[in-house]
């Protein structure tokens, strides 16, 4: 598991001012740079053959390399060692006053999720990055700083929350600056969708000009109580319909997103068939496995039920949406708890802080095609049914 | 105590508001239910009731059912009723498309001499009941006049390869024209074969054209409906079959069967003979109260309810054949199902409303008539000129608009029907004011007489009855 924020040492005394309080550094290791480029970057020594230059804004040391910075001159951070998958072209914010690091983007992974807030107006029985009720409307600029700092091209830029939407002008002018900066970049936005039921809302967005951009909004089951306990929010289910509605009357891309659990398990069938019934002309709908962090942990008990328990639901889910053209996928589940018939949906995960396995996985023949586990669920609550390939 | 609320927090109250949708008695206690876009579910008696009452207990399961399927919902909720409209309006998008499907009446000369035929056959040497080059250019000024971007038009009869020549000239021409106007066109001939030549078939290959034949049952059933000189009809449909299927592809050559008192008893036989034949597909269908059908009392010789003891034998039959890996399909179930779990309206003319003649599917006729529909220049045939729209020198918008047409639509909305509108097999089913007008001199017809009422509505039971097996409805679900 990559281990994305962590305390330093550092010697940087920057702007205590405005942005600049914790700015953000792009790396490079590559020394060979004219005295302007150099001050736009920040060097990463990373291997023992680095060297230590002159002129870069910043430099950062993993900690086995402390030695060679000893009698620098420059404003350094000494990172630890865990910092290690570090390379050219990913960016790191430095909060100096509380030395600490967050890696916010790395150019070796096709998709690098950006958190735009902590503030959400659900509070998922299951969420992952439980929200705060703070105001953290700081990570506007920042984040228009880091998508103007990002290489052009690449795959997939995505944008999580907490709920992006209740930025209102500040989620415009971030997906407004993906859009014009990275044009040919799938921008998946990960939002319960409530606030496009505001059509003039959506209107503002359909307005932004991409060709790839993408809503991700997640619709539980399709008994509005049920999804509306699961997101414990009055009245969410039917704004979010509302809101999916909006967005493809406006022809804007919209995925469906189902975390399958005790509480989603039992109306899986139905909701298929409701998406199917209702909402056919989504792009895409993913079915994902429980990730066991966040919230999950505490209400584990009552969210957790064995992959293996209910593999044919999945497969039957699978089946209705496939059948209706709806394109559809599965993720975070093992391979082998996927029933045949409904592996053609399968993704590999391709976050690499997944994709850890179990032991009983170390001699199935199809590790390779299989994503794995989140960390989480190795470390605390896994199924006991694997069945490895051989 | 937990920051999470329990699900009970999210209950709704007692109060519900109803939306509209419709039942029917399936038998005993049980009932189908059916909300204003067709979706469906079986329900029992008392809680159809309770529901309707206002009494259904908003925790239950058949509570929630029936708020998933837009039959109720709670006072504020804005997504039942959007989605409601959204599906409505999906299931009647293709009447803005307006007309697709143009039927070209080529020659009404035929080489047969059916009892049924439901076209008045023409003897073969009288050219007069040929189209002219004349009339096949007026006709293709009108059908390039819709404003559906994708058509189809289908050569029929009398048998149609008999003025060849014509149809080499539509299709050329509408190809032209097609191009021209960045529309899509498609051709279907409809022939028994018994006339088919080489040079024609070359001809299909070259400009994609499909041909739809006739197959009634096994050579001697198929040679006593279809009588022709030398009582050969049914080997040189098969010579013919053989080769249309060489030259064009298996899938483009399809057939269709008509059911007469002879056929009855022998549907097994029937289906036999299509799965032996290597289709994959076969259309049960009754005769029609037209043309010689009606003159020669066919139509009369067998019931409504024999044919649907007919169908339903045949339609088991299929489902057995299936299961032991005979893949056919029977096509009306099919289109019937794809009312029931699609909002994709199959466009089948007889089963939609408002009705599809004129507006979705319209006929040229040999002599220039143009008519609301097959079945109109039939009972046109018959001295009954009720449909007959205009003529090829008329205006488009003359014909389209005429009064002949807008009257017989204005009737034919089955959702304020008498008894149409509130029979919960309405979503699925349609008006055909060319048929009851013919039987009943009526546009909407007293449905309880009516035997396109009997018929689609025994088919529409049985569906819902044979798909309370689940192999069954999976079997038949996949036809869709």
């Amino acid at each position: 598991m990559l281990n994305l924020a962590g305390k330093v040492v550092t010697n940087f005394e920057g702007n205590h001012n405005g942005s600049t309080r914790h700015p953000l550094f792009l790396l490079t290791t590559n020394i060979d740079l004219s005295d302007r480029l150099k001050q736009d970057k920040a060097f990463l020594i990373n291997k023992d053959a680095s060297k230590v230059p002159k002129g870069f804004k910043h430099i950062f040391v993993l900690e086995s390399f402390k030695e060679k910075i000893k009698n620098i001159q420059s404003p350094y951070t000494i990172l630890p060692d865990y910092f290690m998958y570090l390379n050219d072209d990913d960016i790191i914010r430095l909060d100096f006053e509380s030395s600490k690091v967050r890696v916010l983007y790395r150019n070796n992974t096709p998709n690098n999720s950006i958190m735009l807030t902590e503030r959400c107006n659900h509070y998922c029985l299951m969420c992952s990055q439980p929200p705060k009720e703070i105001d953290d409307s700081w990570l506007i600029n920042e984040t228009i700083e880091l998508i103007k700092m990002m290489p052009e091209n690449i795959p997939e830029l995505i944008f999580s929350g907490g709920e992006p939407t209740l930025l209102n002008d500040g989620f415009f002018k971030i997906i407004h600056t993906a859009a014009m900066y990275h044009p040919n970049t799938a921008i998946h936005i990960l939002s319960n969708g409530r606030t496009f039921a505001d059509f003039a809302f959506a209107q503002k967005y359909a307005k932004i000009d991409h060709d790839d951009k993408m809503v991700g909004i997640p619709l539980y089951s399709q008994e509005a109580t049920i999804h509306n306990y699961v997101v414990q929010a009055q009245n969410a289910f039917d704004e979010t319909i509302i809101g999916i509605l909006n967005l493809k009357r406006l022809k804007q891309k919209v995925e469906i997103r189902v975390v399958i659990h005790k509480q989603t398990i039992d109306t899986l069938i139905d909701l298929a068939n409701f998406i199917k019934t209702n909402l056919l002309f989504v792009d895409h709908v993913a079915l994902m496995g429980l990730e066991i962090t966040g919230f999950t942990r505490a209400n584990l008990p009552s969210l957790w039920i064995d992959p293996s328990e209910y593999k044919e639901v999945l497969a039957d889910a699978v089946d209705i949406l496939t059948n209706a053209n709806i394109k559809t996928s599965i993720y975070n589940h093992p391979l082998c708890l996927v029933p045949e018939r409904a592996r053609i949906a399968y993704k590999k995960s391709i976050s690499d802080w997944k994709n850890e396995y179990l032991d009983e996985c170390k001699r199935c023949v199809r590790r390779e095609e299989c994503g794995g586990f989140f960390s989480s669920g190795v470390k605390f609550k896994h199924t006991e049914n694997l069945v490895p390939f051989s | 105590m937990s920051k999470f609320a329990a699900l009970s927090e999210y209950a709704v109250g007692k109060d519900y508001l109803l939306l509209p949708f419709t039942f029917a008695k399936l038998k005993a206690k049980e009932y189908v239910v059916t909300n204003l876009v067709g979706e469906s579910f079986l329900i029992d008696r008392d809680d159809l009731e309770n529901l309707v009452l206002h009494k259904s207990a908003t925790n239950s399961k058949v509570f929630s059912k029936a708020r998933a399927h837009h039959l109720v919902y709670i006072e504020g909720e804005k997504s039942p009723l959007e989605l409601l409209a959204l599906k409505y309006r999906t299931r009647k998008r293709h009447l803005k498309n307006f007309t697709t499907l143009h039927m070209m009446v080529v020659s009404l000369r035929c080489d047969h001499s059916c009892q049924y035929c439901q076209v008045s056959r023409q003897s073969e040497d009288v050219e007069r009941f040929d189209m002219s080059i004349d009339t096949a250019n007026k006709s293709l000024e009108h059908i390039f006049r819709t404003p559906s971007t994708s058509l189809k038009i289908e050569f029929q009869g009398g048998e149609p390869l008999l003025n060849f020549d014509v149809i080499e000239h539509v299709v050329q021409e509408a190809e032209n024209k097609a191009k021209e106007l960045g529309k899509d066109v498609q051709f279907v001939i409809a022939t028994t074969m018994t006339l088919l030549e080489d040079y024609m078939l070359d001809f299909c290959k070259e400009h994609d054209i499909k041909l739809s034949t006739s197959l009634d049952g096994p050579e001697d059933l198929h040679n006593s409906n279809r009588p022709r000189p030398g009582k050969d009809s049914y080997q040189r449909f098969r010579a013919s079959l053989d080769k249309a299927r060489d030259v064009l592809g298996k899938q483009n050559v399809s057939a269709l069967m008509t059911t007469t008192n002879k056929s009855l008893d022998r549907v097994e036989e029937i289906i036999d003979e299509y799965v032996s034949l290597g289709f994959s597909e076969i259309f049960l269908r009754p005769l029609s109260p037209y043309g010689f059908a009606k003159k020669t009392k066919a139509y009369d010789s067998y019931q409504i309810d024999e044919w649907l003891q007919f169908y339903k034998k045949g339609l088991n039959y299929i489902i057995q054949l299936n299961k032991k890996g005979h893949k056919i399909k029977e096509i009306y179930t099919t289109i019937i199902l794809r009312k029931m779990l699609t909002f994709d309206d199959p466009l089948y003319v007889d089963l939609m409303s408002p009705a599809g003649i004129g507006i979705s599917a319209v006929i040229f006729n040999y002599d220039g008539a143009v008519y609301a529909s097959d079945e109109s220049r039939m009972l046109a045939e018959m001295g009954i000129e009720k449909f007959k729209i205009g003529n090829v020198n008329n205006q488009y918008e003359d014909i389209f608009a005429s009064d002949a047409l807008i009257e017989a639509i204005d009737e034919s909305m089955t959702v304020s029907s008498p008894m149409c509108y509130e029979c919960a097999y309405e979503p699925y089913c349609g008006s055909d004011p060319v048929f009851h007008y013919g039987m009943y001199g009526d546009l909407v017809g007293r449905k309880p007489q009516s035997a396109f009422c009997k018929k689609n509505m025994g088919i529409f039971e049985h569906i819902f009855e044979i798909r309370k097996n689940q192999e069954t409805k999976n079997l038949i679900e996949n036809w869709v």
